[in-house]
C-alpha cells in the first residue's frame, strides 16, 4: 500500500484519490477493492472503530465534512439506483491540460468537467434512506455515546467539551470499570425515559413542526436524530429493507447539493419541461438539504445482529472468552431477573418466567412461511390502576435495546399509521410504526382499549397486528398491490381479559397483592429497581441468550417423542400438534435462558411443567370467565 | 453547444449537434464544420446559457475514425453534418434511393422516441483520412463501405436485409395475438403491410424475436444502435410499402415499432451498459403525467422582412438563427408560437412488477416518456411491457456554479407498449402470461418431469412444514396444475371449467390455514381472504368513484383478481349466506355477473377455489355427515371436486412420526432443510411451465378408463337403489386426470392419470361422503345433503308413527310428549326428538295431521 495514510479518519477522500492516482499508471489494478480493503483493515485495528465519530451521537454541525463517520441505522427506504460519473475528465482553465478525476464517494464534481470526454466512465450506485434505529432506548444510546467520545480525530472541541461534560471522566475507561460509577447516570436516564415516553404517546406533532417542512419519515412518532442518505457502491443487493447496519462512510454535506436543488426550483423548471418530471415533493424527498439529511458515501457496512452496545460488536463465536464467562454467570443472572420480574408482576413467578422467555425469543428461521422461534406473550389480568402497564413498559424499556409502547386506544388504532405505505407522488415509502428493526420489543397495551367503533383504518391496523403476531410479517401497502416484508418483532400484549389479538401463549397474571394495597405496591415498584451495574448485566444477559445456538440431541428427541405419544395415549384431546409446537418453543427458550445450548431432559420436563401450569391456570380462568377461547 | 445534454461519454456515439436545413444535403458536407462555428458563436440566443467551449473543443473527424474498430467505441462527437431533418436516412440513401412519389408525397412524422434529431451521418471509410487504424481498414475491406458514425451499421445493407425480412419472414408456429387473423404460412409482415394499407394506421409492430430468428446480425445491430437502425427500417418499410401500394394514402409515413427485445427483462438489471440500447422491460404503471407539448420545430419570422424560417429542436434546445438570411439583419427573428410544431409527450412512471422483486427490497421505479400516439395509451395500474431506448442525461450544469452534480438522470424513450394484462380484461382466451424460462431452467424442469416419482416429489415439496396429509397435498398439487381448458362455445355450452376446487374441512388446529397460506404464497396470482372478514362485495367487485377523474370505476374483488390463479378462502363456513351465493356462479360458470350503479357486466373469474371450513361444533363429529358437520348448502358442496377431511388421526405411530417431524423443525439448520426438499422457486416454475405449455388431451384408452370408472361408480349405487355418481363427478375425474398428466409434462392423458384421479377422488369421497350410519360411500350426501339411508330411515319413522296413530283409533288429538314416548317404546331403534319432529312434519305435509303447540290433531 502506498505511502502513509495518516489521517484516514479526517480526510478519507485523500486516501481514495491517492489510490486512484496510483492506479492510473497500472490499469486493472482493482483500486476500488483496495480502497475498501484499506478501510476495513484500518477499522479492524484495536479500538479504531471507536475513534470514528458517530453520527448518532454527535450533532451534524460538529462533524467535519468529508471525514469518515459511522452511523448506526435502519434502512427505511431504498431509492432508485443512480448513474454517476465514476471517472471524468476536467480541463484546467489555465493550462488546458486534461486531468482524469475520480467521482466515486462524491456528490459533486470539480470544476470544468469535460462532458464529452471519451474517458468518462459511467458507474452505478444505490441510495438508501436510513434512519436511526427506531425505538432505541435512551439508556443504550447514552452508553454508546460514552464509547465514542474518546475521538482523537475531530477537532472543534470548544463546544464539544461542554456537550459531554457530565460523563467526562468516563471517556477513556473501559466498559467494566465504568459501570459502578454510573449510578447517578441511570437516574437521569429514568427521567429521560419517562419524558421520552410521554412524547411518544402524546404529541407526535412537535417534532414535525421543528423540522420545518421536511418530514424525515421516522417509523415512530416523536423520534429524533439525523436521517441520512447512504450511497452504496457495491453489493447493494445484499442489503434488505429494515436491516440494521453500522455504516462507515464519508460524510458529504456540500452546500452545493441543496443549492442545486434551489436553483432548479427557482428558474430552470419553468423553462424546461423535461426537468419538471419530478414533482416538488419528490424533489424535497430525494434531495433534501444536506444540512438536514447528510449524504454518507459508504465505504464499509457492518450488519448488526443486535444493537446492544454493551456487547462486543463482533459475533459471539469469535469471542469465546466473553461467551464462556457470560454463560457461566447466566443461571445466577437469570435467578436475579426472575426475582425482579416476580416482584414487578405482583408476585406471580410463572408470569415472570414467561416474560423472560418472551424477552429472549427471536425468529431464528422460517420454514416456508412458518416463522420458527417467535413467542408472543399475552399477559392478561393486568390491573388497570395506577398506570400499571406504563410502569411495566418502563421496566422492560430499561432492559431491551429498543422498544415501542403502543397504547391500543381507539383513537390510536383509528388514526395511527402502522403499516408503511408507498407514496407515489413523492416516490417514497412513508413509514409506519410497524417498520421496526429486528428484535424490537413492541408493547401493546390493550387495557387502553375502550368501547367504540373501529373504522376502516382501525380494522386494517388490527389485522396488521394480527398478521404480525401470527406470521411475523407486515404487508406494506404499495397501493396497487401489497408486498410482504418478513420481520422479527417481539410482541407483548397486556390486557385485562384475553386479548383480541392472537398470541403464542397467554398467561393470566395472578396477583399476590390484595387489591386494597395495590396502589401502594405499585408505586413502590420503582424503589426496588436494580442498580445500574445490575441493569447492565441483565441487558447483556438478555442479548446473549437470544444469540446463542441451540440443538437437540437424538436421545432427547426420542424422549420428547415418547412423551408426546404417551400423552396422546392417555387423552388424545389433551395435546395437539399445535401444543407440541408451543412446548418445543418453550423448551428451546427455557434452555437458552439457562445458558444451555442443547436441550436436556430436565429442561424438557421443566418446560412441560410450566406449560401444564399455564394451561391449568387458563382452564381455571376460562371457567370463571365463561369466555369462549 | 451549451448544455451537457449528451449521453455519458463512455458509450456515446457521434452525433450531429447542429440543426440543419434541407439545403445542407450532401454526403459528409465539408461546410458544416464552418457553419458550426458560426452557429455556436452566434446562436444559442434563445436559451441555455452554457459553455460553448465544450463542443468547440471536441476533437474533429480524424480522431473519430480510429474508433470504428469496435462496435461500441466511445466516439467523440463529430461535427459532420448533413441531411434533412424531415427525411430519414442519409444523403446517400436519398440520392440513390427511390424517388417514388408515394414516399415523397407522404409526410414523414418525427420520431421523438428516437431522440429528436439524431441523423447520424454516414462515413465512407475508404475516403477517410488515413489515420484509420488497422481494424477499421479491415472492416472496410470486408465490403462495408458506408457505416453510420460510431456504429457498424451500413445503411444499404441494413435496409436490404430488413426488406428481405419483411418479404420473407414466415412464422408458422406463431401464437401471438398480434397475428390473429393472419395466414401463418404467408410472409407475416407483408400481410401486416396490407392491413396498414387498408386500415391506414401507419404503425408496423415488429417482433425482435422474429428479427433475431431471421438474421442474428441485424438483430444485434437493432439492439445496439436503435436510433440509427430504426430510421433505416422506417425507410425500408416505406419504400416497400409504396412500391406495393402506390395509391394508398397515409397520414404520415409508416413507423416501425420493434418490441420484445430480449436485452433486459427486469428493471433491476438495468445498468450503465444498457444506455442507448433497445431494451424491453416489464412493469406496472404507477403514475402518468399531464400531456406535455414539446416543440419539435420552431417557426421564426424576421421582424424586418417577414422572411420565415423553421428550426428543428435539437435535444430540447432551439438554436435561434441570429441573422436573417434574407435581409441580413441580425437578431431580427422572432418565434411565432402558433406556427411552430409541437408533439405530444407524456411522462410515465413505471414500477417493477411485484413478481420480479427479490424479497426484502423495495421496488424500483423508472421514468418513461411516451410520445405522440403513445400518449395516454396506458393508465396507472396497468401491467405493461415497454420496449424503448434507455437514456441517461447528466444533471444540468449551472452557469453560476463551476461544479455539477455527478449524477445522471435516466429515463426510457418508449417505442412500444404492450399491456400484459389486456387479455385478462377482455378475456379472449388462453393465458398470455409470457413467463420466459431460460434454457437451463427448462432443462432442469424437464429432467425433473422425467423422473418416475415426480408426482410424489412435488407433493412432498408442497408445504413441507405441514406433516403428512399426503393425499390432501396431492389434491392441492393437482389443483395448482389445473385441467385443460376446453371451449365448447360453438355448441353453446361455453367454457368448461378447468379449475379444480377443493374444500378442506376438519378439526381446528390441523394446519388448514397454514396450507392455505402456503398456496397463497406459492402461486403468482393468489388471493387470500377470510370468510369472516369478507363480504360479497369484497369477493366480487364494487363500483366506486375515482377521486381524480370523478368517473365510476369498477374495483375488482378477490375472486376476479385471482383469475387464472387460486383464491384461498379461510373460514368458509363463517361466510354469510349472501356472500356464499356469489360463489355458485364462480365455481361452475367461472364468471361473475355484476349489475351495479349502471354498470352491468360479466367478468371472468376463472379461479380455482381452495377453501377451508371448520365443523360447526368446533370438533368434528364422526357420527354425522359432512353436511351436518359443516352446515354448508349441498349446492355449494357439490361444486367442489375434492372434499378432504383433515382430522387428527389419533394413532400412536402417527403421533410418533409427527413428534419427530416437529422436533426436527426446531433444531435443523437451514441448509439441511434445503437439501431435503425441492426449492419453492423450482416448484413455482414447474407449475408455471406446465400451465403455460402443456395442454394434455384424453387418449383413447384414457377415455375408455374414464367411462369405465364412471359406470362403476354408478353401479355401486344402483345396487342399493341410490345414485352414487353424477356427471359432475365425471367432469371432476377428467380434470384431475388432465392435471396429473400435466404434472408428468405429458401431452396425452393416459390410463395411469385416470387411475390416480380415480384413487384420489375415491379417497376424498371416502373421507367426506361416507355415510356414518352404514359406512358406505354415498355421493348423495354431497349432492342432496342427505344420505340415502338417512332418507330411508326418516320415511320408516314416519310410517311407524302413522301406524301408531292409526292403531290408537279415533282420537282426534294427542299429547306431543305422550306420542313421542309411545313411539320410543315401540321402536327398536333410538328415536331422537329431531327424528320425531321430522316424522311429524312429514305427516303434516301429507295433510294427515297438524301440530299446534303441544298437541297433535288428526285431520282426516
Amino acid at each position: 500500500m502506498p505511502s502513509t495514510h495518516t489521517d484516514w479518519i479526517n480526510s478519507p477522500l485523500a486516501v481514495v484519490e491517492e489510490m486512484f492516482a496510483a492506479s492510473q499508471n497500472s490499469p486493472n489494478s482493482g483500486w476500488e477493492a483496495k480502497v475498501v480493503e484499506f478501510f476495513k483493515e484500518q477499522l479492524k485495528e484495536k479500538d479504531a472503530h471507536i475513534s470514528v465519530p458517530s453520527l448518532n451521537d454527535v450533532p451534524l454541525h460538529y462533524l467535519k465534512p468529508n471525514s469518515l463517520v459511522k452511523f448506526r441505522c435502519l434502512i427505511q427506504d431504498m431509492f432508485d439506483p443512480e448513474f454517476y460519473m465514476g471517472v471524468y475528465e476536467t480541463v484546467d482553465a489555465s493550462t488546458k491540460a486534461n486531468v482524469l478525476r475520480c467521482g466515486k464517494y462524491k456528490d459533486v464534481t470539480e470544476c470544468g468537467v469535460d462532458l464529452n470526454s471519451s474517458n468518462t466512465v459511467t458507474a452505478e450506485r444505490q441510495t438508501f434512506y436510513c434512519v436511526p434505529v427506531p425505538g432505541e432506548n435512551p439508556c443504550y444510546a447514552s452508553s454508546s455515546q460514552a464509547r465514542v467520545v474518546p475521538s482523537t480525530s475531530y477537532v472543534p472541541s470548544r463546544q464539544k467539551r461542554s456537550y459531554e461534560d457530565d460523563d467526562d471522566d468516563m471517556d477513556t475507561q473501559p466498559q467494566k470499570q465504568r459501570e459502578p460509577q454510573s449510578g447517578p447516570h441511570s437516574l437521569i436516564e429514568q427521567q429521560g425515559n419517562s419524558d421520552c415516553k410521554r412524547q411518544e404517546t402524546e404529541a407526535p406533532s412537535t417534532q414535525t413542526a421543528s423540522a420545518s417542512h421536511i418530514d424525515l419519515n421516522f417509523p415512530l412518532p416523536g423520534e429524533k436524530g439525523p436521517s441520512c442518505l447512504v450511497k452504496v457502491y457495491e453489493d447493494w443487493e445484499s442489503f434488505k429493507l429494515n436491516d440494521t447496519l453500522e455504516v462507515y462512510g464519508i460524510l458529504s454535506v456540500s452546500p452545493a447539493l441543496s443549492a442545486l436543488a434551489d436553483e432548479k426550483d427557482a428558474s430552470s423548471s419553468v423553462l424546461d419541461p423535461t426537468e419538471s418530471m419530478e414533482t416538488a415533493e419528490e424533489q424535497r424527498v430525494h434531495s433534501p438539504p444536506a444540512s438536514l439529511v447528510p449524504r454518507l458515501h459508504m465505504l464499509y457496512a457492518k450488519p448488526l445482529q443486535h444493537n446492544n452496545p454493551l456487547l462486543p460488536s463482533f459475533s459471539l463465536t469469535d469471542n469465546s472468552a466473553f461467551l464462556s464467562s457470560t454463560l457461566s454467570e447466566m443461571a445466577t443472572i437469570r435467578a436475579e431477573l426472575l426475582t425482579y420480574f416476580t416482584h414487578v408482576l405482583l408476585g406471580d413467578s410463572l408470569a415472570a418466567e414467561y416474560l423472560i422467555l418472551h424477552l429472549i425469543s427471536s425468529v431464528y428461521t422460517r420454514r416456508d412461511i412458518l416463522p420458527l422461534g417467535k413467542f408472543t406473550l399475552n399477559l392478561s389480568g393486568c390491573p388497570t390502576v395506577a398506570s400499571y402497564t406504563e410502569r411495566l413498559y418502563q421496566i422492560i424499556q430499561q432492559l431491551v435495546p429498543s422498544s415501542y409502547y403502543l397504547g391500543m386506544s381507539l383513537q390510536n388504532m383509528n388514526q395511527m399509521r402502522l403499516v408503511p405505505k408507498k407514496d407515489y407522488v413523492a416516490n417514497r415509502l412513508v413509514s409506519g410504526a410497524l417498520q421496526l428493526a429486528r428484535n424490537t420489543s413492541l408493547f401493546l397495551d390493550e387495557t387502553k382499549l375502550e368501547q367504540g367503533q373501529l373504522d376502516t383504518t382501525g380494522v386494517r391496523n388490527v389485522t396488521a397486528l394480527g398478521n404480525l403476531i401470527s406470521w411475523q410479517k407486515v404487508d406494506y401497502d404499495f397501493n396497487y398491490h401489497q408486498m410482504e416484508f418478513p420481520c422479527n418483532i417481539n410482541v407483548l400484549v397486556v390486557s385485562e381479559g384475553r386479548s383480541l389479538l392472537p398470541s403464542d401463549s397467554q398467561v393470566h397474571v395472578q396477583s399476590h397483592v390484595a387489591p386494597p394495597h395495590m396502589e401502594e405496591y405499585l408505586s413502590s415498584i420503582h424503589m426496588h429497581s436494580p442498580t445500574s451495574s445490575q441493569l447492565n448485566k441483565l441487558r447483556i444477559y438478555l442479548c446473549v441468550a437470544r444469540l446463542l445456538d441451540y440443538s437437540i440431541s437424538d436421545e432427547v428427541t426420542k424422549s420428547v417423542e415418547d412423551d408426546f405419544v404417551d400423552m396422546r395415549k392417555d387423552d388424545p384431546q389433551s395435546i395437539s400438534a399445535e401444543d407440541l409446537h408451543k412446548m418445543l418453543v418453550v423448551a428451546r427458550l427455557l434452555s437458552l435462558s439457562l445458558g444451555q445450548t442443547s436441550l436436556s431432559r430436565d429442561t424438557w420436563l421443566k418446560a412441560k411443567h410450566i406449560e401444564a401450569q399455564r394451561r391449568s391456570r387458563m382452564e381455571q380462568h376460562k371457567c370463571v370467565n365463561g369466555n369462549e377461547p | 453547444m451549451s448544455s451537457p445534454t449528451s449521453t455519458p461519454g463512455g458509450r456515446k456515439r457521434g452525433r450531429n449537434t447542429n440543426p440543419s436545413t434541407p439545403s445542407s444535403e450532401g454526403p459528409i458536407s465539408p461546410p458544416s464544420q464552418k457553419r458550426r462555428g458560426q452557429d455556436s458563436s452566434t446562436g444559442d440566443l434563445m436559451q441555455m446559457p452554457t459553455s460553448p467551449a465544450t463542443d468547440v473543443l471536441s476533437p474533429s473527424a480524424p480522431q473519430d475514425t480510429s474508433l470504428f474498430s469496435s462496435p461500441r467505441p466511445s466516439v467523440p462527437p463529430n461535427e459532420v453534418d448533413m441531411s434533412s431533418p424531415l427525411m430519414y436516412g442519409t444523403p446517400s440513401s436519398r440520392v440513390e434511393g427511390t424517388p417514388r412519389s408515394g414516399v415523397r408525397g407522404t409526410p414523414a412524422r418525427q420520431r421523438p422516441d428516437l431522440g429528436s434529431v439524431r441523423k447520424a451521418p454516414q462515413v465512407d471509410l475508404q475516403s477517410e483520412p488515413p489515420s484509420a487504424e488497422g481494424a477499421a481498414a479491415s472492416e472496410a475491406n470486408a465490403g462495408q463501405r458506408l457505416v453510420i458514425w460510431g456504429t457498424d451499421v451500413n445503411v444499404g445493407t441494413c435496409k436490404e436485409k430488413f426488406q428481405r425480412f419483411l418479404q420473407r419472414f414466415i412464422d408458422p408456429s406463431s401464437t401471438e395475438d398480434e397475428n390473429a387473423g393472419l395466414d401463418l404460412n404467408e410472409p407475416l409482415y407483408m400481410q401486416k403491410l396490407e392491413e396498414i394499407s387498408v386500415v391506414g394506421d401507419p404503425v408496423l409492430n415488429v417482433s425482435c424475436l422474429h428479427v433475431q430468428a431471421f438474421d442474428a446480425e441485424l438483430y444485434r445491430q437493432l439492439i445496439s444502435y436503435p436510433q440509427e437502425v430504426i430510421p433505416t427500417f422506417d425507410m425500408a418499410v416505406n419504400e416497400l410499402f409504396f412500391e406495393r401500394f402506390p395509391d394508398s394514402i397515409l397520414e404520415f409515413q409508416i413507423q416501425v415499432r420493434p418490441y420484445n427485445a430480449l436485452k433486459t427483462r427486469n428493471m433491476r438489471s438495468l445498468n450503465p451498459e444498457d444506455i442507448d440500447q433497445l431494451i424491453t422491460i416489464s412493469g406496472m404503471v404507477i403514475r402518468t403525467s399531464q400531456l406535455i407539448p414539446e416543440m419539435q420545430e420552431a417557426f421564426f419570422q424576421c421582424q424586418v422582412c417577414a422572411y420565415s424560417t423553421r428550426v428543428e429542436v435539437d435535444r430540447g434546445r432551439i438554436a435561434e438563427p441570429a441573422v436573417c438570411r434574407h435581409c441580413n439583419t441580425t437578431h431580427s427573428l422572432a418565434l411565432i408560437h402558433n406556427r411552430s410544431l409541437f408533439s405530444d409527450k407524456q411522462m410515465i412512471k413505471i414500477q417493477e412488477s411485484p413478481e420480479d422483486m427479490p424479497a426484502g427490497q423495495t421496488p424500483h421505479t423508472t421514468i418513461v416518456y411516451g410520445h405522440n400516439d403513445l400518449v395516454d395509451k396506458v393508465q396507472p395500474g396497468d401491467r405493461i411491457n415497454i420496449t424503448g431506448i434507455y437514456r441517461a442525461v447528466p444533471m444540468r450544469a449551472n452557469p453560476r456554479q463551476s461544479n455539477v452534480k455527478s449524477v445522471y438522470k435516466t429515463h426510457i424513450d418508449a417505442i412500444h407498449f404492450r399491456k400484459t394484462d389486456e387479455k385478462r380484461l377482455h378475456g379472449l382466451d388462453e393465458e398470455t402470461e409470457q413467463k420466459l424460462f431460460t434454457e437451463d431452467r427448462v432443462q432442469t424442469l424437464k429432467e425433473l418431469a422425467a423422473k418416475p416419482d415426480v408426482y410424489e416429489r412435488l407433493s412432498s415439496a408442497l408445504a413441507p412444514s405441514i406433516y403428512e396429509h399426503e393425499d390432501i397435498k396431492k389434491g392441492i398439487l393437482l389443483q395448482l396444475f389445473g385441467g385443460t381448458r376446453k371451449d365448447f362455445s360453438q355448441t353453446g355450452r361455453g367454457h368448461f371449467r378447468a379449475e379444480v376446487n377443493i374444500l378442506l374441512c376438519g378439526d381446528p388446529g390441523t394446519s388448514k390455514s397454514q396450507l392455505l397460506q402456503y398456496v397463497f404464497n406459492l402461486v403468482p396470482r393468489g388471493q387470500y381472504t377470510s370468510g369472516k372478514g369478507s363480504s360479497a362485495v369484497g369477493l366480487t367487485a364494487y363500483v366506486m368513484k375515482d377521486p381524480e377523474t370523478r368517473q365510476l370505476v369498477l374495483q375488482t374483488g378477490a375472486l376476479v383478481l385471482s383469475d387464472n390463479g387460486i383464491c384461498c378462502i379461510d373460514e368458509f363456513d363463517k361466510m354469510s349466506d349472501s356472500t356464499r351465493s356469489v360463489l355458485h356462479e364462480v365455481m361452475e360458470q367461472q364468471t361473475l355477473s355484476i349489475a351495479k350503479a349502471g354498470i352491468i357486466c360479466q367478468l371472468n373469474a376463472r379461479t380455482a377455489v381452495l377453501a377451508a371450513a371448520n365443523p360447526v361444533e368446533s370438533q368434528w363429529n364422526p357420527k354425522k355427515t359432512t353436511i351436518e358437520n359443516i352446515q354448508l348448502p349441498h349446492t355449494l358442496l357439490s361444486r367442489f371436486d375434492l372434499i378432504f377431511l383433515m382430522l387428527d388421526p389419533q394413532d400412536e405411530a402417527y403421533d410418533r412420526r409427527l413428534a419427530h417431524h416437529l422436533v426436527s423443525l426446531y433444531y435443523q439448520s437451514e441448509e439441511q432443510m434445503e437439501e431435503e426438499f425441492l426449492d419453492m422457486a423450482v416448484l413455482r416454475d414447474y407449475i408455471a411451465y406446465a400451465r403455460t405449455y402443456i395442454n394434455p388431451r384424453l387418449s383413447e384408452e384414457a377415455s375408455q378408463a374414464l367411462i369405465e370408472a364412471y359406470v362403476d361408480m354408478r353401479k355401486i349405487g344402483s345396487g342399493r337403489g341410490m345414485v352414487s355418481a353424477y356427471p359432475r363427478q365425471l367432469e371432476s375425474l377428467i380434470r384431475l386426470a388432465e392435471a396429473h398428466a400435466k404434472v408428468r409434462f405429458s401431452e396425452k392423458v393416459e390410463t395411469i392419470d385416470v387411475e390416480e384421479a380415480k384413487r384420489l377422488h375415491r379417497e376424498a369421497l371416502k373421507q367426506s361422503a361416507t355415510d356414518p350410519r352404514t359406512g358406505f360411500v354415498d355421493i348423495s350426501i354431497l349432492t342432496t345433503g342427505m344420505s340415502a339411508t338417512a332418507r330411508k330411515r326418516k320415511e320408516d319413522v314416519a310410517q311407524a308413527l302413522k301406524k301408531l296413530i292409526q292403531a290408537k283409533g279415533k282420537t282426534p288429538a294427542m299429547k306431543y310428549q305422550q306420542l313421542l314416548d309411545d313411539l320410543r317404546g315401540q321402536s327398536e331403534t333410538a328415536i331422537t326428538k329431531e327424528l320425531f319432529d321430522e316424522a311429524l312434519r312429514a305427516l303434516a305435509d301429507e295433510d294427515y295431521l297438524t301440530v299446534t303447540g303441544k298437541t297433535v290433531r288428526l285431520l282426516a
